[in-house]
């Protein structure tokens, strides 16, 4: 029988999550409460002593000291309304299961297979409130009843029925194997049907594809021999599903273009990503010759570059958008923590080392009404951000960079960014610690979580638009301690050589990762009634695809198997050996020593041919501004300062564990306050060395609108300006690519596709053109390419975003440069020209328009001037240097001034001016955001070294830091255009985002 | 056992600065610094007999998730050693007794108390008296701040601080509480309360956030024992031990050292003086 133990806190104690909780329901409910306290549940449904009971309440989840405890008692009291919160049977638990290993040690002895202990929170609300205003806050609020469930009583239920009931929330279900055959001998609707009821996201044409392999007589034959009917086998179905699903496949990077441009000029492209993207790669490395440091590119889970003799470094970014737009916690901590086994899994596997993470959100203060299915951005914020804390701070992996992006556009789908870097021994047992391999014979093992029914379709639902039927068994949670505990065991594994070859379980679950492991030699055969579950019931097609988290999958020879699971016991990790990688050519799935799936890789891997794309490019003319001039600029600064996008995001930053590892150097956040934003992040990985990691990002969607080829240009040069701003050497530096994109694929449903075609090629050109002249191979990256919110008559779709993430070397981190401006007298220089290009820029935002005069990147001149700043900072010259992005010169200005606490004077007349001088004013000046600029700070006794390493460069001195806290702009006239205390400014950065 | 300083830091089940913590132990002087995983300790592999000094760490004990370290405290408790027959905390009690140094710093504090190490008033070291609950402002905090040092401490970890240090925080849960009113005076009458969050001069104690970042009683950041051989932190001094690890030490004259870096010397010159 199941007991419910109820921890409170002391009467005397605070209780800051009731706290947070009654400001959240003020501040997003518009409903005002007294008082909310939260009480503990634990529901343990095991077969326990009565003095067991109390010993594991009084024990392990009771702090004497702030709480009490009782067993089957309820505590609440002194409210109106009660609500209870759980999770609905088979989510992530990670409270409960930790409670249940507690609770095992007391009694010394394993639960038996169906007990557990689940969690719950129960909130005791007070004030004056109706059931329809509680029910309001249980489903506004405290529940997503997606993955959880509620009830809530009044204070009158509550005594009569003395508290709430036991409820176990208990996976009900048998064992069954049920193995279905598909009939695909039907017409072409009810094909189609299949598809969409499946969630298989095929197209009828796959669907074909599978319908004719199916006809084969070969096939049949073959079929025929291991027992198969000719029909395809659910399990096969789904396995095709997944494995050509746009989100493991990628079609449209790999489909044919048909590009036509605004002149009418027409051209074939054969696959982007090799035309382009891989080209870059290549191209570059051929140019950096002898120093090419790529070691491994696109073929693993992420990519591989040289970092000194000894080490490697390993770089990957994904994204989970569609996840988090349904449970913005869950998806967002899946995100994290799935993206961290990206180069765990990456060679024979790599340390993590750092995250990054980048947030594209709706704005959180939004009211108008949205449509049915979405959640309001704030939640969407709130549940991304603390996602993301939650995996990354309890992984104990600092994250060093990022930042927050926001446009109305991003409510239809949240963009959310994860990224982690690790570091590799050059050599492992003799190998390169990058290259892994399978011989035929080496046994198929899965470590860490086990399989549920988590993430089912996650796959093939993120390779649609977000709907009304979104499936809500896509949604996962993470689970960072079993992730960790599996990570601290298969590091060490490593070292002693006991796998052969490792990869991580993601999208598609064991389908897609024993699948690619297979087509390392040529085959395997695996039992899935050996995969353990987390609960019975799963049919095998379910255990194939599930993407429950927390798993990687090995190559183990036979003859390391037993030190390899005997090691994996002492760490209190689980590994099952599911079966054999074989040369068969098939991939083949049992079920016991049943045949469930027989499908030959070949058909797998290349049965699919080039999707056709039609693309055609015609630029957008938007409304040209007529802005007048004024004398003083000062309230636009300050509004441009308090916009979201350019705001401070501390309140965020600050619940991110930076400095974990011991490694920062240049931390997000900097200057005489600690409260400047840094542009970069400097980290030493090896503590005993001063070479530093330098780590940043571009990112600048609102481009788009006008032309996704300068967004592109923009977003790269922006990543590259910032990791130089900090000293980050051009010698050693790779980037990767991040395309979120909304659906480009022409259709019934989406009649511009091919414009949004258009915008994907030229995003591409754009990303080749520029990243030839930077010298920056890219090493990995991912597309997520159906961005879209549709429930059939409303339609979101993201404007194009490419996130643009760069990892590279500074040989001596001791000499890296801060934005924050250092003393009083020190010269202000600013680099680059600038030129009338308000175009997408915050400030026009700002007055409701987006304009036309993109920024447009000249990038021969950007490198050469941002070598020779480099070594302007390697010889010590360089006070500060802060990038110039968002809001131009005078946000940079305004940013650079109240973080070193010192103001900054500025005569606008000094700036190098590009184009024609008709343009030329100080509006443009102030907040055109020309991009490959920066401005730098430098003692005046190093101004001539400084000026003479930068000579033949365009660059200017326009100014002077001063003792008095002021930043003061003469515009061209000669008279003040600017002039306002940086505590004035500095609030109106900070105030936006403070309370959030 | 030999005639080196031997310092041991426990990882594992969600721990994370054991990297760092054993780079603090040997920049601070210490021959060897072994990270051991909890499995090879249960396991009978590494023994806590074999050194002098044994660091508790920051991280996430079981993702804090029956509060922080409650479940490792639980396990610490009732594991049994394997080839023994000990219990772990039989290992922990000894190693006290035999005159050795603990330190725990976040987490590792965390669990020191919740297992009663700290402040351990009458030398029982078994029963919680104090704890380190949520931040009163609700949410994780990674901020740097100022550290008043108690000079009348017995602490043998902050030998030679002058006024005070300057050190990072990285919790959700770092607030300081007392079981009784008793507890708190006596933690101040012994000055057991090594270190307290202050103003940037460490004149005096501070309430106040973003100082205070937690809302601590008595603005208690560090707690030792009435031994002063067993202390716990809030903060994290194995994260400043060299000048890049401060967050102006691009716009401050620093010296080479970290702050942090005095508590391992001190280990390691008590360790040399007294266990050796």
């Amino acid at each position: 029988m199941a007991h419910r133990i109820e921890i409170a806190l002391k009467d005397s104690i605070r209780d800051p999550r009731g706290e947070r909780i009654r400001n959240e329901i003020a501040h997003f409910l518009h409903l005002s409460v007294d008082e909310v306290r939260s009480i503990d549940v634990y529901t343990v449904d095991a077969d326990l002593s009565r003095d067991l009971l109390e010993k594991i309440a009084g024990g392990p989840f009771c702090d004497p000291v702030i709480q009490t405890w009782t067993v089957d008692r309820p505590q609440g009291k002194d409210f109106n309304f009660a609500v209870e919160v759980g999770f609905r049977p088979g989510v992530t638990d990670n409270v409960g299961r930790t409670a249940r290993e507690a609770a095992e040690y007391l009694a010394a002895q394993s639960f038996s297979p169906g007990e557990g202990v689940y969690s719950s929170v129960q909130y005791l609300i007070k004030g004056d409130l109706r059931l329809e205003d509680v029910q309001n806050i249980a489903t506004g609020l405290l529940c997503n009843t997606l993955i959880q469930r509620y009830s809530v009583v009044s204070a009158a239920e509550f005594a009569a029925k003395r508290g709430f009931p036991v409820y176990v929330p208990k996976v009900a279900g048998e064992t069954r194997t049920e193995v279905r055959e598909i009939d695909l001998e039907v017409s072409d609707e009810e094909l189609m049907k299949i598809s969409k009821d499946g969630v298989l996201a095929l197209t009828l044409e796959e669907m074909k594809i599978i319908q004719s392999h199916y006809r084969d007589p070969k096939v049949v034959a073959e079929r025929a021999s291991q027992g198969l009917g000719a029909r395809p086998t659910d399990v096969e179905l789904e396995c095709l599903a997944q494995t050509w699903s746009e989100h493991c496949k990628h079609k449209i990077f790999a489909g044919t273009v048909q590009y036509e441009d605004e002149n009418g000029n027409r051209q074939e492209i054969k696959s982007l990503f090799k035309s382009f993207i891989q080209r870059t790669t290549k191209d570059v490395r051929e140019k950096l010759g002898d120093k090419d440091f790529c070691l491994s590119v696109f073929k693993d889970n992420a990519g591989v570059i040289r970092f000194n003799d000894k080490q490697s470094l390993v770089f990957k970014v994904e994204t989970h958008n569609s996840p988090s737009a349904l449970d913005p916690y869950g998806g967002a901590l899946t995100g994290i923590v799935g993206v961290n086994r990206d180069p765990f899994g990456t060679g024979q596997g790599a340390k993590l080392i750092f995250n990054t993470d980048v947030f594209c959100f709706a704005d959180p203060f939004y009211d108008k009404p949205l449509p049915s299915r979405l959640l309001h951005p704030r939640r969407i914020y709130e549940g991304v951000v603390e996602g993301v804390e939650h995996g990354g701070n309890k992984s104990g992996i600092p994250t060093v960079n990022g930042s927050i992006v926001f446009d109305e556009r991003f409510c239809g789908k949240p963009l959310v960014f994860c990224g982690t870097a690790g570091l590799m021994p050059a050599e492992v047992n003799g190998k390169p610690g990058h290259e892994k391999n399978i011989i035929p014979g080496d046994l198929i093992v899965m470590s860490g979580g086990r399989i549920g029914k988590d993430g089912i379709h996650g796959a093939t639902f993120s390779s649609e638009e977000l709907n009304e039927n979104s499936p809500v068994t896509a949604v996962q949670i993470g689970d960072p301690i079993t992730q960790k505990r599996m990570f601290d065991f298969l590091i060490r594994a490593r070292d002693k050589g006991l796998y052969r070859f490792i990869t991580d379980n993601g999208a598609g679950g064991l389908s897609s990762s024993i699948g690619e492991m297979a087509g390392e030699c040529g085959g395997c055969r695996m039992d899935l009634a050996k995969a353990p579950l987390k609960y019975p019931g799963l049919n095998p097609w379910e255990i194939l695809i599930s993407e429950a988290q927390e798993r990687m999958s090995m190559a183990v020879p036979p003859e390391r198997i037993d030190e390899f699971l005997a090691m994996s016991r002492r760490f209190g990790v689980e590994s099952t050996v599911l079966g054999e990688f074989t040369d068969s050519g098939v991939f083949h799935i049992l079920y016991g020593d049943k045949t469930v799936a027989w499908l030959p890789m070949a058909f797998m891997h290349e049965g699919l041919p080039p999707m056709q794309l039609p693309a055609k490019w015609t630029p957008p003319v938007h409304e040209e501004p007529v802005l007048a001039g004024k004398s003083d600029f000062t309230a636009e600064l300050r509004a441009l300062l308090s916009s979201l996008n350019i705001c401070s995001k501390e309140s965020v930053v600050r619940r991110y564990d930076h400095e974990v590892q011991g490694g920062s150097v240049v931390k997000p956040f900097t200057g005489v306050t600690n409260d400047g934003p840094s542009d970069a992040a400097v980290v030493r990985p090896i503590l005993d060395s001063f070479e530093g990691v330098v780590t940043a990002h571009g990112i600048c969607p609102r481009y788009s609108d006008i032309d996704a080829y300068h967004m592109t240009a923009n977003a790269v040069d922006e990543a590259l300006r910032n990791y130089v701003a900090v000293g980050g050497s051009l010698d050693l530096v790779a980037g990767l690519d991040n395309f979120c994109w909304c659906d480009p694929v022409l259709s019934e449903k989406t009649p511009d596709g091919p414009y949004k075609m258009a915008q994907l090629v030229r995003s591409n050109q754009a990303l080749y053109d520029i990243c030839m002249v930077y010298n920056l191979p890219l090493i990995s990256g991912k597309d997520s390419m159906k961005n879209d919110f549709y429930d059939g008559t409303t339609k979101i779709s993201i404007p194009p975003t490419l996130l643009f993430s760069v990892i590279g070397k500074m040989d001596d981190s001791r000499k890296a440069v801060t934005m924050d401006v250092k003393k009083p007298g020190d010269l202000v220089y600013l680099l680059g020209k600038t030129a009338d290009e308000l175009g997408g820029s915050e400030f026009l935002a700002l007055k409701g328009f987006v304009g036309n005069n993109v920024p447009k990147v000249d990038a021969e001149k950007a490198y050469r001037r941002y070598q020779a700043y480099h070594k302007a900072v390697m010889a010590g010259t360089v006070a500060s240097c802060h990038d110039l992005s968002d809001g131009g010169l005078a946000v940079a200005a305004a940013e650079a001034a109240f973080a070193g606490g010192f103001g900054i004077s500025l005569d606008l007349a000094k700036i190098l001016w590009k184009g024609d001088q008709s343009g030329r004013n100080d509006l443009a000046l102030l907040f055109s955001e020309s991009a490959s600029r920066h401005l730098v700070t430098v003692r005046p006794d190093k101004q001539g070294e400084f000026e003479a390493l930068m000579s033949s460069n365009c660059f200017a001195c326009v100014g002077v830091v001063t003792e008095e806290p002021m930043l003061a702009i003469t515009g061209l006239s000669g008279s003040a255009v600017i002039k306002a205390a940086l505590a004035e400014l500095k609030e109106a950065w900070q105030n936006t985002l403070r309370e959030l | 056992m030999s005639d080196k300083s031997r310092a041991i830091v426990i990882t594992g089940n969600g721990t994370n600065c054991e990297t760092e913590a054993a780079h603090a132990c040997r920049l601070g002087g210490f021959d060897e610094a072994v990270i051991a995983h909890i499995a090879e300790i249960l396991s009978g592999e590494i023994r806590l007999d074999d050194f002098h000094f044994l660091n508790l760490t920051g991280g996430f004990l079981d993702g804090d998730d029956l509060g922080s370290a409650k479940a490792q405290a639980n396990r610490l408790t009732n594991a049994k050693v394997a080839g023994t027959g000990e219990r772990l905390v039989e290992q922990f009690i000894r190693f006290i007794d035999s005159g050795k140094l603990i330190l725990g710093v976040c987490n590792g504090f965390q669990l020191m108390v919740k297992m009663g190490m700290l402040p351990a008033l009458d030398g029982d070291h078994l029963s919680q008296t104090v704890t380190l609950t949520h931040n009163d402002c609700g949410r994780f905090q990674d901020r740097w701040c100022y550290l008043k040092v108690d000079q009348g401490s017995p602490c043998i970890f902050t030998k030679g601080i002058e006024k005070g240090i300057y050190l990072p925080v990285r919790h959700g849960e770092g607030k300081f509480l007392c079981n009784t009113t008793e507890t708190i005076e006596r933690i101040e009458s012994g000055h057991l309360a090594v270190f307290k969050y202050s103003d940037e001069n460490y004149e005096a104690p501070s309430m106040d956030f973003p100082l205070n970042p937690n809302g601590s009683q008595n603005a208690v950041a560090g707690l030792c024992d009435p031994t002063g051989r067993l202390m716990g932190l809030m903060p994290h001094p194995e994260a400043f031990v060299h000048y890049t690890q401060h967050p102006r030490w691009t716009r401050e004259e620093l010296p080479e050292d970290g702050d942090g870096l005095m508590l391992y010397r001190n280990a390691a010159e008590y360790v040399r003086n007294n266990l050796l």
